[in-house]
Parts: structure tokens; sequence; C-alpha cells
């Protein structure tokens, strides 16, 4: 899974009849100390994650997961919302 | 399956049911010297109480991954399934998986 | 599937119970010409290979489909040790 900051929305009208029912969600992806890494990406979201706030999301067919038995044409989902990272490099 | 380093944790609340009692580790994917990192560090589920900075296997493949904490069509493409002990390589002597003392 | 090279072992005590007695093999990816590409991948064996042997790697679900490794958390595998490449004249250099 992948960490990232939610930094906008994505609407569209004419989409694939899976991806009706679901929020498109532009992601900024970070790295553990918060940087952006990266380009941002239009995932979906599985937990009514807002603007600005800290997620994670995981990639590849598993992402489509959240929403069985509806079979969602999507590669990345959003399945957390971050409380807290904790991070020690030298650990 | 790569090389990765534990870098640190991950608090989420709200998350998704099927990963409720997983510890998600922050997985940094390291180059075959042990240290230099190979791209971002990574979240993944902890298949075998894994610690920060335990060298462990990372598993990037969703089945894999999924099973490794029994929770079979769940959005997990990512697991820690192995802590290893040490590295041997074939023309170099075999390098132990812990971090030196500086 | 790809060639590589078969560059270390990993010794892992505390794993997956399902990848025990399994060797893990670091295999550096090869050109057909025999030279180091970049990257590599801890890969799960079935063929019983050695250092420095060049072998062919399987990865994804397929890895799965290897010998032993059904329903396993394997996601690449060694499943054959190269004896030889031939190589087009034609296609060298491509």
């Amino acid at each position: 899974m992948y960490l990232g900051r939610v930094v906008g929305r994505v609407w569209s009208t004419v989409k694939d009849p899976g991806l009706a029912a679901q929020r498109l969600l532009l992601v900024q992806p970070l790295t553990p100390e918060g940087n952006p890494t990266g380009k941002r990406l239009v995932v979906t979201d599985s937990m009514g994650a807002g603007a600005g706030e800290l997620v994670y999301w995981s990639k590849g067919k598993e992402s489509s997961f959240p929403f069985l038995p509806v079979e969602v044409p999507t590669e990345m989902t959003i399945v957390g919302i971050v409380d807290a990272v904790n991070v020690d490099r030298e650990a | 399956m790569l090389i990765a380093r534990i870098i640190g944790d991950v608090t989420a609340t709200h998350k998704h049911a099927s990963h409720e009692g997983q510890k998600l580790l922050l997985v940094q994917p390291v180059e075959l010297d042990l240290a230099t990192p190979r791209g971002d560090a990574v979240i993944a589920v902890d298949a075998v109480d894994a610690g920060p900075g335990d060298l462990v296997l990372l598993v990037t493949e969703g089945y894999s991954a999924m099973t490794s904490v029994n929770r079979p069509e769940s959005p997990i493409d990512m697991a820690v399934l192995g802590v290893i002990d040490f590295v041997d390589f074939a023309d170099a002597p075999p390098h132990p998986a812990a971090r030196s003392a500086k | 599937m790809i060639l590589a090279r078969v560059v270390g072992t990993i010794v892992a005590t505390r794993k997956d119970p399902r990848l025990e007695g399994r060797k893990l093999l670091i295999c550096k990816p090869v050109s057909p010409e025999g030279k180091d590409e970049s990257g590599y991948v801890v890969a799960v064996d079935t063929v019983s290979a050695g250092f420095r042997e060049t072998v062919i790697l399987v990865s994804g679900s397929s890895a799965r489909m290897a010998d032993g490794c059904k329903d396993k958390p394997v996601d690449t595998a060694v499943i054959g040790i190269v004896d030889s490449v031939s190589i087009d004249e034609g296609s060298k250099g491509a």
C-alpha cells in the first residue's frame, strides 16, 4: 500500500457503468516524511476520504475488492485514513 | 519478492474492515547493498511480527499478501512475510541482516 | 518469463510457514547475451539452481503454477536452469 494526501476530486459523467457510484479523488503520493513524490493519481475511494486527508491506498486488482460483489474497474483505491505515521530511518 | 528494511509504522483508525487488527508497517525496499533505497517507502501488512530496523522479505503481489494474513478478497497488495537472518552473495562473504554498529 | 543470474541466497528463519523448506534466491535479470540488467528480485527455487547459474524466472500469479508452489505466497519462481541461449544474428543489439 502507499501513502498519500487527497488533493482534489475528478468529475466524470460519461464513464464505465461499474464506476457509476464511485467518487474519483486526486491523490498526491507522499514519502513517509510527508514530501510529495511522483505524479498525482486518480483513485477510487472506499473510505469516504475528504480533501486534505492523509490516506493510504492499495494498487492492482486487489483494489477492486472493497466494492465486491460489484466489480469496479479500478486499479487504485483508498483503503484507510491515516492517523499517524511513525518513521525512524535509523532504526 | 524484494528485500526491504522496516522504517516505521502507520496508524489508521478508519480503514477497510479487512485491515482491522493488522499491523501496518512502513517498509523501504533496498538495493543489493542492503542500504540504498530502491524507490519510495511503502505500507505493508505484517505477517511475521517484524519490528523496526528488521531486514525483511516484502511480497508485492496480491494473492500472496492477502493469504499471508488470512484475509482473502481484501485490498491488501503488500505484506512482510519473512524476517531475514542473513544474505549470502555468490561473490562476497555472507552479509548479516542486522545493521552494523556505527 | 525472463532470464536472470543467481547472485545470492537469503536465510530467513521467521517466515510464512508456507515458505518453509524453500530456498530463496536473489536473482539479477540478464540480457540474452548474458549482460546484467538493472534491479533484482527474490525468487523461490524449484529446480535446485546454484550460484552464478543463468535461470528462467516466472513472475506474477503464474509463479504459483511452478512445481510445489500451488497456494503458496510466491510471486517469483525459478523454473529452469539455462543450458544455452542462441540468438538470431539479425536481432542482435535490437
